[in-house]
């Protein structure tokens, strides 16, 4: 097991008590999500779809790479890594087009 | 060997054309690339040529023209000077380079067409000055930024200042869409409006403004919402789209359309404390970058967006990312640095630290993929934006 840093963007802070880092261990980024969700009911659906997949709107980086192009899910993890979770935003600060 | 010997020496080696011979290239598909200094071209230029100083001629030509096998016909003003400009670019892997003997003296003798590009009067070079100082710009990035088109999609937090600073920059045309009135609300963030204005439409209230900044920027207003039907024509003529709108279905629509014109996108993006940054530009010549659904294929439904309760933006944020999108905008327009192409920036305000993250292009990209047919533009549904 591998201990690693999730970065949580903001829209995701309400199930993590509004920490924007929490720290988990696992071997891989499923692993890592699913030890994120463990009691933060919510959280998992939002990242993850139906059949347990990456959603089309939501990244997952390993450090700057995004897992997509890695191994996926199934990206193994080292020590120290850190997983930002990274969702498509659409604020324009109120720009109407 | 001295200079004597040299000319001699490139004489015999690089092959030279009449004016008459580098026009029917022209016409075929060459490019004639006039390499005198500013002050120079300034008094005419053949149409069409490209103005690339002697000075920066290594550093930009890769830049502008990425195809080592387009032929290439570089003139002076008397023939000498682009004969060692063949000479370096040759060097740099163009497979078929000229020069033109006698210049452009030998050119307008001989009747051919000419061109005054625009130039800088008084006004602008004080105005200016700041940039003309940098050799990276100088002149002939200054006339190049005036004859520049950007379009602004929205008006409001990260158009504003965009707006605001590629106007004072001199770039010469911005378009700009929004379909919104001034609210007194928006005023926390969206520095282009001011109280007086509130209740006037938003591109009303940008263009009083921009032309109050800076009277030599034309600003072209479109007080329309975005939609499949008008997109592109909307969009069609600018050489970069920044894209500051507050909400998904807008976004696809400009990233779509990005993708279909060949246009960069410089992409921005807020919500609360947190910004996010990067240039989709498939088209880039050489290097293509990814688009933005090669980075999220499909917008979220609405109930998994963000939802409108928690909405909410620091003022100052879109300040920063509308900043950097303008930055990268002057960079993409005057061809300078490395854009934020296949890059992902973001912002945490509250941590103060910026992330940068790599996003690869999508082979199986429905949009931008490799000999794919565009698939058609869609009107995604439209819901509650993340920014109030």
């Amino acid at each position: 097991m591998s201990k690693v840093t999730i970065r949580i963007p903001t829209p995701l802070r309400g199930h993590t008590q509004g920490a924007d880092e929490v720290q988990v261990e696992a071997r891989d980024v499923r692993e890592a999500l699913s030890a994120l969700g463990q009691g933060r009911e919510g959280l998992l659906a939002k990242v993850l779809g139906p059949e347990g997949e990456l959603r089309s709107f939501v990244n997952v980086f390993v450090g700057s790479r995004d897992v997509r192009a890695l191994a996926g899910l199934a990206t193994p993890l080292a020590d120290g890594d850190v997983l930002a979770i990274i969702p498509a935003v659409a604020g324009g600060g109120h720009g109407r087009a | 060997m001295g200079a004597r010997d040299r000319l001699a020496e490139l004489k015999a080696r690089i092959p030279e054309v009449t004016p008459r011979e580098a026009l029917a290239l022209q016409a075929r598909g060459a490019v004639l690339v006039d390499v005198r200094e500013a002050d120079e071209i300034a008094q005419g230029t053949p149409p069409g040529a490209l103005r690339l100083g002697r000075g920066f001629l290594e550093l930009r030509i890769e830049q502008v023209l990425p195809d080592p096998q387009r032929p290439l016909v570089l003139m002076c003003g008397s023939g000498t000077r682009s004969l060692f400009a063949a000479d370096d670019v040759a060097r740099l892997g163009y497979r078929s380079v000229s020069s033109m003997a006698g210049g452009f003296t030998r050119w307008k003798h001989e009747g051919l067409p000419v061109e005054q590009p625009p130039s800088l009067d008084a006004a602008a070079r004080e105005r200016y000055s700041r940039h003309l100082l940098m050799p990276e710009i100088g002149e002939a990035g200054q006339a190049r930024l005036m004859e520049s088109k950007v379009l602004l999609v929205g008006a409001g937090g990260l158009g504003s200042p965009a707006a605001y600073y590629l106007a004072a920059a001199g770039v010469g045309t911005l378009g700009l869409v929004d379909h919104d009135v001034v609210e007194r609300s928006n005023l926390q963030r969206q520095i282009l409006h001011t109280d007086a204005r509130v209740g006037t439409s938003k591109v009303a209230s940008a263009r009083q403004a921009l032309e109050a900044l800076n009277p030599g920027v034309k600003v072209v207003g479109h007080e329309a919402r975005l939609g499949s039907e008008n997109v592109e024509r909307l969009l069609g003529g600018y050489d970069v789209v920044v894209d500051g709108s507050d909400n998904f279905a807008t976004r696809y629509l400009v990233n779509d359309a990005c993708v279909k014109l060949r246009i960069p996108d410089v992409n921005g993006a807020v919500y609360r404390f947190e910004g996010q940054l990067s240039v989709f530009w498939p088209a880039r010549p050489q290097r293509p970058g990814p688009c933005y659904r090669c980075l999220y294929r499909e917008p979220p439904p609405p109930e998994l967006a963000p939802s409108c309760a928690e909405a909410g933006v620091l003022g100052v944020l879109p300040g920063v990312i509308g900043l950097l999108q303008a930055t990268e905008t002057l960079k993409l327009l005057l061809g300078l640095g490395e854009p934020l192409v296949g890059r992902l920036l973001c912002f945490d305000a509250l941590r103060g630290r910026f992330t940068e993250l790599a996003i690869e292009r999508d082979p199986q990209c429905r949009y931008c993929g490799e000999g794919r047919a565009f698939p058609g533009y869609v009107d995604y549904e439209r819901f509650c934006a993340a920014t109030p």
